[in-house]
């Protein structure tokens, strides 16, 4: 049999990384062509000044940079974002967790209401956006008339620049606490029933069993969900877009839609790409915890 | 948010529009399969327009769709009845979204080096259009047409002529314009005791009028103070309340006059409507809301585009007028809308086609019967004298205020980068309107910020 042998072991090592890489490519190729590059060229551009009708960028060192930095609007822009992520995030996974721990129990209408919750998931925000508009609408929406209806007086919400964001957090955690209900439903679905079972059977009642078995060892959803949630108010813009276009007075300008803005309705295009590269480093920043503390302090079952 | 709202109906559009086409080629089969003898002849025909469409030149004309209606539909037929009369040319229409984005497309499309022939941009979008080379001067073209070419431009409405200038050239050809007038509510005026056939003429009346037409349920006034639509209104403010007609920049483009004091009077009297006499609602109402709280009598005089006439008077279930707009020291309105351009660098032969296609689609007839199934107001004096707009303003006449209010009418806020403009000034009016800075302090602010925008063209 030995001698039927053919090839070495670093022949064979080889042939199997030329599958793997086979394999890898055809991911490997969209990654590069539309993550990789885009974001080269982003930092390539944020270091240009191009505008509309320019043949072709001009190098301008960090000058974009240097005149965002000294730009009250950008402090602002960035403040709002910071701001939008804080009172989303929290509100949306404890929402989030809390339907998760709703439907994880057993029932005929589970299916039905499982799908009630992740509804809005599934709908474009661009959807939810205009449908949200007549909610907020001034006077005649919903939200107005029940404030009416209730004695007080009509907020108008979208045109407060204390009350815009706040009222497009509400609308965005509808949103989002069905998303994230599903992370949380899996992960409360992972934890081994054996676990729950010895500490019912020791008296545990359920909120004991809730706060130190089923919270403990979320940890690593919790992780995972955080991200996604504080990423996903960076990236969303749509119901800016459509709802405020930023009003009033720039109190409702999201980072990417300021990046929109810049690129897309001024053409300034090297200001727009310094936009994105500092949006990038954030994100990236964002994502960092999660890369080094894997298989880290997070107790997996 | 008419952009929006316009997309969304464009889009909509071309959904139909693409189901219809499917219809028609389905019916087109049916008389082919029963009559078989014909089918060579309409073969050789055929092959015929083929070879004539391959030799022909071929035109890639970019256009956007901002309003409502069938504009993308009409706009296609306009080709295609172009494209008929004249074999040698075929003018491909490419619907490319909103303003912004058929800019971003023509841009995109030039660094590929395979730029539209022929465009509709904004009229505002003219010098930052010149100073870039994207289109190019039309003097020498029409020069060339002889008098017929001066007949041809001396028949625009002066009010929409007025902005395609730059540097004194001609660099854009009027085509979907539109102006703002003032909307009332001629039962509230009857309820309050007003004369139903008097609009307000001066600001003094439209506070008087606003402040007995204002009660628990009713505003008086009704202005749109979001983004992209209160600029447009202020510039008619500013002009009304301008003693030498300078409006918020100068003529040239290059420098921005936001923080004069007629201006900032002016912006103070919007902040006065809202604060002072308490005629106006609070904060920002949006534009497409308005129109909405003036049909649920919510609101009883609005300051709103001629566009939405056809909205208004399909649902308004009262009586409804249309008036000037009220001046101050003169009586001013602004216009806004889309011009024809013609890129810079084409072959000549393209440009000749590009040319005839303009003067085609804003011919007498094209003008009219566009402006009668979009809601633009039509943009040649001899529109006027066509039986369809005659019978037009017969059927409606509160149509016909804002064709003779074109006279005192001027082009709304251009400047280079016009866009960014618009977006400082509406930021700033807004800080003003939601208490965060005065009228002064907002109009100083915006000036500071234009200035350092415009500083690359002094």
């Amino acid at each position: 049999m030995r001698t039927m042998k053919t090839y070495t072991k670093e022949q064979r090592a080889r042939r199997q990384n030329v599958t793997a890489w086979l394999l890898v490519a055809p991911a490997l190729t969209f990654m590069l062509v539309f993550t990789v590059y885009p974001i080269f060229r982003s930092i390539y551009l944020s270091l240009t000044n191009y505008k509309l009708g320019m043949q072709a960028p001009e190098f301008a060192g960090l000058a974009n940079y240097t005149k965002l930095m000294g730009s009250k609007l950008f402090w602002k822009v960035m403040g709002n974002t910071l701001y939008f992520a804080l009172i989303t995030i929290v509100p949306s996974m404890i929402g989030g967790l809390f339907l998760a721990v709703l439907v994880n129990r057993k029932s005929r209408a589970t299916g039905f209401i499982r799908t009630s919750f992740f509804y809005p998931a599934v709908m474009p925000m661009i959807a939810i956006a205009s449908i949200w508009m007549f909610i907020y609408m001034a006077k005649n929406g919903l939200f107005d008339q029940m404030l009416i209806s209730l004695g007080f007086e009509p907020m108008n919400v979208l045109s407060n620049k204390k009350t815009v964001l706040p009222a497009m957090a509400v609308m965005y955690v509808w949103k989002e606490a069905g998303y994230l209900m599903v992370f949380f439903l899996s992960g409360i679905q992972g934890i081994s029933e054996d676990v729950m079972e010895a500490a019912r059977i020791d008296g545990a009642n359920a909120w004991t069993v809730f706060r130190k078995i089923t919270l403990p060892l979320l940890a690593p959803t919790f992780l995972f969900v955080s991200t996604i949630a504080l990423t996903n108010s960076f990236k969303l813009v749509d119901h800016v877009v459509i709802m405020t276009e930023g009003a009033p007075s720039n109190a409702s300008t999201l980072l990417l839609y300021y990046i929109y803005q810049q690129g897309f309705t001024n053409f300034n295009y090297g200001l727009s790409s310094a936009l994105t590269t500092i949006m990038l480093v954030l994100l990236m920043i964002v994502a960092l915890p999660r890369f080094l503390s894997q298989d880290k302090k997070i107790h997996y079952n | 948010m008419k952009k929006k709202v316009a997309l969304a109906l464009a889009s909509t559009m071309m959904v139909s529009a693409a189901v219809s086409g499917c219809g028609n080629s389905g019916r087109a089969v049916a008389p082919e399969t029963k009559a078989p003898e014909n089918q060579a002849e309409t073969t050789a025909a055929s092959a015929a327009t083929e070879a004539a469409s391959k030799d022909a030149l071929h035109l890639t004309f970019y256009y956007p769709v901002n309003v409502g209606g069938d504009a993308a539909k009409l706009m296609e037929k306009i080709c295609a009845d172009f494209n008929k009369e004249n074999p040698d040319i075929v003018v491909e229409p490419v619907y490319t979204g909103n303003y912004d984005d058929t800019v971003t497309k023509i841009q995109t499309a030039m660094q590929g080096g395979t730029p539209p022939d022929v465009f509709v941009s904004l009229a505002t979008q003219r010098f930052t259009m010149a100073s870039t080379g994207m289109a190019m001067p039309l003097d020498d073209l029409i020069a060339a047409d002889g008098d017929e070419g001066k007949a041809y431009i001396d028949d625009f409405l002066d009010g929409f002529m007025e902005d395609s200038y730059v540097d004194g050239k001609i660099y854009s050809i009027p085509f979907q314009r539109s102006t703002e007038i003032l909307y009332y509510n001629k039962d509230a005026f009857k309820e309050v005791g007003l004369d139903p056939e008097k609009a307000p003429e001066s600001w003094d009346e439209l506070v008087e009028y606003g402040q007995k037409l204002t009660n628990d349920n009713r505003y008086g006034v009704g202005i749109a103070l979001n983004s992209g639509s209160a600029q447009w209104t202020f510039t008619g403010f500013c002009l009304q309340n301008s003693a030498n007609g300078e409006n918020l920049a100068t003529e040239d483009g290059k420098t921005a006059l936001f923080n004069t004091p007629e201006n900032v009077e002016a912006l103070q009297f919007w902040l006065d409507l809202q604060n002072k006499y308490k005629i106006m609602a609070p904060g920002i109402v949006q534009w497409t809301d308005l129109p909405t709280q003036f049909l649920a009598g919510e609101v009883a005089m609005i300051y709103h585009t001629t566009g939405n006439l056809a909205n208004i008077s399909k649902n308004a279930d009262f009586e409804f007028g249309t008036a000037f707009l009220p001046g101050n020291k003169r009586m001013a309105a602004p216009t806004g809308g889309g011009n024809f351009y013609i890129s810079n660098g084409i072959s000549e032969d393209r440009v000749q086609a590009a040319w005839k296609f303009i003067k085609f689609a804003t011919s007498t007839e094209c003008a009219a019967q566009w402006a009668l199934d979009t809601g633009y107001v039509a943009t040649r004096e001899s529109c006027f004298e066509t039986d369809l707009l005659k019978k037009y303003y017969e059927d409606l006449p509160q149509a016909k205020t804002a064709y003779e209010q074109i006279a005192v009418s001027k082009p709304e806020l251009t400047t280079y980068n016009a866009a960014e403009m618009w977006r400082i000034l509406n930021d700033n009016i807004q800080a003003a309107v939601v208490g965060d800075a005065t009228a002064e302090e907002a109009l100083a602010n915006a000036q500071e910020e234009a200035d350092a925008v415009l500083e690359e063209y002094q």
